[in-house]
């Protein structure tokens, strides 16, 4: 097989193959009624998986690995982005928090 | 009452503002997307086909890897569909608040989605109980349709041009922070607190596993975890009762 018959298949079948895993859920999860253990399990969903993309992304060093020490600027700047995030509950005043504190920290390190 | 034009307009508007913030977070993603397929031989055709057909940023980038690294097919596809696995959650996650729209509608919702739509969508579906299905469908799409634009875009100039973005700008941190500020007004109970503890405390340790596998593991813990604080709170609630 050629390369650029392989990088097609590959692409198609990907593509193919998520759409129906977007589509069969939701599909699924619209036209059916939910046991009430589901529905009241799936509440939990969007604070779980967002956190589990917010907390590595803050951990996250520059070479792709997590770091914990008070030395991460990032580390520094998400946490004062969630405690704005907390207290004003604004979306603008969070993002000027966490994305100032962190070009600082970055311009001081 | 037939909803006006306007108020139609505003639906689309205010998920395009929510998803604002999230887009810098997608350029330099996109760009080295689009970079990585050039170096591994795509036709401009064919890295730009793989965003619109994929529209998933991680699963293009380790199949374009892996392709790099002349993996065989049945791998690449794998690997391409195990990091996808999340938007089964999502899209059951979903599918109730759309559960009346039409066929097409779901198809256009499913082709969209992405973990930024997602994020956006579900915290104001949560938060705000008066919106129709229609609302919520326009709501979506306004956020899901800019993605969309900015993700191929992105990923196009990325082919020809390379990553133009320094490191240095952290754009990819505007990510966490817009999805801070979406879920905190969310987290309302202890349940909901420690559900995402929990999610975030397994995607820390799950961090050195491939395919995304720590997101789905961490989405599975939080939600135990919050249900069972929910399930010990109702059980308690019941015995103060009895008690009285």
């Amino acid at each position: 097989m050629s390369s650029y018959t392989f990088i097609w298949l590959s692409i198609l079948a990907i593509g193919a193959g998520t759409f129906l895993l977007r589509f069969t859920f939701l599909q699924l999860a619209g036209r059916v009624v939910l046991p009430h253990a589901v529905t009241r399990a799936l509440r939990f969903l969007p604070a779980a998986v967002l956190n589990a993309i917010i907390l590595p992304a803050i951990l996250r060093t520059g070479q792709g690995t997590l770091y914990f020490g008070l030395d991460n600027p990032r580390l520094i700047a998400g946490a004062l982005a969630a405690l704005v995030a907390w207290t004003t509950r604004s979306v603008i005043a969070t993002l000027v928090a966490g994305m100032g504190s962190l070009w600082v920290l970055q311009a001081m390190f | 009452m037939s909803e006006t034009s306007a108020k139609k307009r505003q639906d689309w508007i205010a998920g395009m503002r929510v998803m604002l913030p999230l887009l810098p977070g997608a350029v330099p993603f996109g760009m080295i997307t689009g970079a990585v397929t050039a170096d591994a031989q795509f036709t401009a055709l064919q890295g730009i086909g793989q965003s619109i057909i994929v529209f998933a940023g991680a699963a293009q980038l380790a199949s374009t890897q892996l392709i790099a690294d002349a993996a065989p097919l049945a791998v690449v596809i794998l690997t391409g569909l195990v990091i996808n696995l999340r938007f089964a959650m999502y899209g059951t996650s979903l599918g109730p608040h759309f559960g009346s729209l039409s066929t097409g509608k779901h198809a256009l919702i499913a082709y969209l989605m992405t973990d930024q739509a997602y994020a956006l969508s579900i915290t104001r579906y949560m938060s705000d109980a008066e919106m129709t299905p229609m609302a919520k469908f326009r709501y979506y799409m306004g956020g899901a349709a800019a993605m969309w634009f900015v993700w191929t875009a992105a990923t196009a100039a990325g082919y020809f041009l390379g990553n133009k973005v320094p490191a240095s700008w952290s754009l990819d941190f505007f990510v966490p922070l817009s999805f801070l500020a979406l879920i905190v007004p969310n987290i309302r109970d202890r349940a909901t607190a420690t559900a995402a503890l929990a999610g975030g405390g397994t995607a820390v340790a799950a961090w050195s596993l491939p395919f995304n596998i720590g997101l789905f593991a961490a989405a599975l813990c939080g939600i135990a975890a919050g249900y069972a604080v929910e399930v010990a709170a109702g059980r308690r609630a019941t015995r103060s009762e009895g008690e009285r």
